[in-house]
């Protein structure tokens, strides 16, 4: 049977400044998305 | 609405639709018209990635959620950055790489032809069935509060999203929605500062922001892990998580808008837009909302605020009573302005004494005005048992037809229009595009060849499946919360498709047999869960767990499958 090929591998530049690799891009959105959340957070504990 | 209002509403409306008609007439590839152009940007594939998922719902429903029950619901988007991670990095690679039309294909190459068949059957019934939603939606909504005929506001909405998609094809969808979006943004942002402006004197954007918050309609994250709340960090992140995955990953109506454009780049930074984008923007929405349910605190609010279908069961007998409930809600919230007031002046003294007592005091009158709506609703029942008694849909769309000035309406109006043509187009060229890749080129594998004829075939199959949606639109009635009800129809199935799709991509021992079977028995029971869950109170589980169990049960059964059933090489790879 035939398999999926594997992804193209990660380690292309995204073109995006600051980041060198898709990893640096992922890990960057995955911290806002944290920091997004623990504001919410602080938000609903600052208006309770 | 007056004539400012539809020249604004019918300039922005047809004139984005002709133009996107008008400058992808050509569209003659198969390639263009089911993935778009090839020199599409990231911008353009992440706002159409954006209108897609935000139908005219969004714009209608959300803010009546913040309004009635907080901003809570903005937990359900905490999966989806995670999941667009999840597909930019693992599953987009490879549908570019396969070159496939639509995601089925690649299950047609990973397995065998009736998976293929399964996946694109179980996607053309959930998305055919939401299809009819998103379009009967906000036809509903604004043919009550505006007079329209709702045959007529279906059918013209319809009709102009099924020109457009038909002609242009994926083109016309991108480019639409790019224009569409800019309305969408300046629309509500216009409104976000009206809603600020008309607020009382002195209380301004803070002030509002700890009155809702006072009133417990700011509580954004909530850490509960009892099982019966809906939306709690926990449902957010793994529910949300899998039917973020399953919608993004595995939706061609999603698929379709990132796996065209010019390259990888572009189709993966579309994505991390919405990551970063897409709860930022929920909470606004979710904020305008809580925020409207402030100025209703200080201004004159209906009982009940579908206020046409109050009006057209309140007469004969019924009159006493609603006249009635409509008194006891007008003393109310005189008495409530009241203690909204007291708690204010408490908290801006700095009483630390008084605060507590104030604050408890105007719970209580909020409490007391519940409760009347309550009774209001009851009463709308026992007045006709088929009255729609759920009126938060029609907090947003009153606020705008009673405060905003006239050309603003017809804006706004065409916020609802415009976003409800943006999401339908997505559908219909998803399944358009699906019908014709995974069945008629399935069935015909002669005419894979003839890309003229190919390109014919998504043109009818578009334009078929638009009035599908208009006919079930036209004879469907749905009672439920909107979004909600298209959130349930996609949790039933996102999470059998997603196990599908992480069987093939990461249990490689796993063959057809195995999980076409698999993915039946999990369907099936997912089925029966939802059906059995009034009957079995310990099945009242909330909606967005199905997309966990659903996805858990596939992967679980195609592995114990796999270990019974003898696996046969595949002989031949599957034409995509």
């Amino acid at each position: 049977m035939k398999l999926p090929p594997d992804p193209v591998t990660d380690d292309k530049s995204p073109g995006v400044p600051g980041f060198r690799t898709w990893r640096g891009v992922y890990l960057f959105v995955f911290a806002v998305f944290v920091a997004v959340v623990v504001l919410l957070a602080l938000f609903s504990r600052l208006f309770a | 609405m007056n004539t400012l209002d539809w020249i604004v509403l019918l300039i922005t409306m047809i004139g984005i639709a002709a133009y996107g008609a008008w400058h992808t007439r050509h569209t003659d590839q198969l390639d263009t018209y089911l993935k778009g152009s090839k020199t599409t940007r990231w911008g353009t594939i992440g706002i159409s990635v954006m209108a897609t998922q935000a139908s005219a719902i969004t714009f209608l429903s959300i803010p009546g959620q913040g309004f009635e029950s907080g901003i809570g619901f903005v937990q359900n988007y905490f999966g989806l950055p995670l999941a667009l991670i999840i597909v930019s990095a693992l599953f987009l690679p490879i549908y570019r790489k396969l070159g496939v039309y639509t995601a089925y294909e690649f299950l047609g190459q990973r397995f065998d032809a009736k998976t293929r068949l399964l996946g694109a059957g179980l996607f053309l019934l959930q998305r055919g069935l939401a299809a009819g939603v998103t379009i009967y939606a906000p036809a509903i909504i604004l043919a009550t509060v505006l007079g329209w005929r709702l045959d007529l506001t279906i059918i013209a909405t319809g009709v102009l999203v099924i020109i457009y998609t038909v002609t242009g094809g994926s083109a016309a969808v991108s480019l639409t929605q790019k224009w569409q979006m800019s309305i969408i943004f300046g629309g509500m942002v216009t409104a976000f500062f009206i809603l600020i402006a008309r607020l009382p004197p002195g209380l301004g954007l803070g002030g509002a922001t700890h009155v809702a918050g006072a009133m417990g309609k700011l509580q954004a994250v909530d850490f509960s892990l009892n099982p019966d709340r809906r939306y709690t960090l926990w449902t957010g992140l793994f529910g949300g998580l899998f039917l973020s995955l399953s919608y993004f990953g595995t939706d061609q109506s999603q698929v379709q808008r990132y796996i065209g454009g010019a390259a990888l780049r572009e189709g993966r930074l579309g994505l991390m837009f919405n990551a970063l984008l897409k709860i930022p923007m929920q909470f606004s929405i979710l904020l305008l909302g809580a925020l409207l349910f402030v100025f209703y605190q200080f201004q004159p609010a209906p009982v009940f605020f579908n206020r046409v279908e109050w009006q057209q069961n309140a007469g004969g007998t019924n009159a006493v009573v609603f006249h009635a409930l409509e008194d006891r809600n007008a003393a109310l919230h005189v008495l409530k302005q009241e203690k909204i007031q007291a708690w204010l002046d408490a908290r801006n003294h700095g009483d630390t004494v008084a605060e507590p007592a104030a604050r408890a005091a105007m719970l209580e009158a909020q409490a007391a005005t519940e409760a009347v709506r309550n009774e209001a609703r009851a009463a709308l029942t026992a007045a006709n048992p088929l009255a729609q008694t759920k009126d938060s849909d029609y907090v947003f769309i009153g606020f705008i037809l009673d405060q905003l000035p006239h050309g603003v309406i017809g804006l706004l109006i065409a916020v609802m229009i415009a976003a409800a043509l943006g999401s339908k187009a997505g559908e219909l060229n998803a399944l358009g595009t699906t019908t014709t890749i995974d069945l008629w080129r399935h069935f015909r594998p002669l005419a894979a060849h003839d890309e003229a004829r190919n390109v014919r075939a998504a043109k009818w199959l578009t334009a078929l499946w638009g009035l599908v949606a208009i006919a079930f639109a036209l004879f469907a009635g749905f009672s439920e919360n909107l979004i909600e009800a298209i959130n349930i129809i996609g949790s039933i199935f996102y999470g059998v498709v997603l196990g599908i799709f992480l069987v093939a991509f990461f249990l490689k021992s796993v063959g057809g047999t195995a999980v076409f079977w698999a993915a039946v028995a999990a369907q099936t029971m997912i089925f029966a869960l939802y059906l059995l869950r009034h009957r079995f109170p310990v099945l009242d589980i909330s909606y967005l767990w199905y997309n966990l169990i659903g996805c858990a049960a596939c992967v679980m059964f195609s592995l114990m499958l796999q270990t019974l059933l003898p696996r046969k090489p595949k002989l031949a790879v599957q034409n995509p």
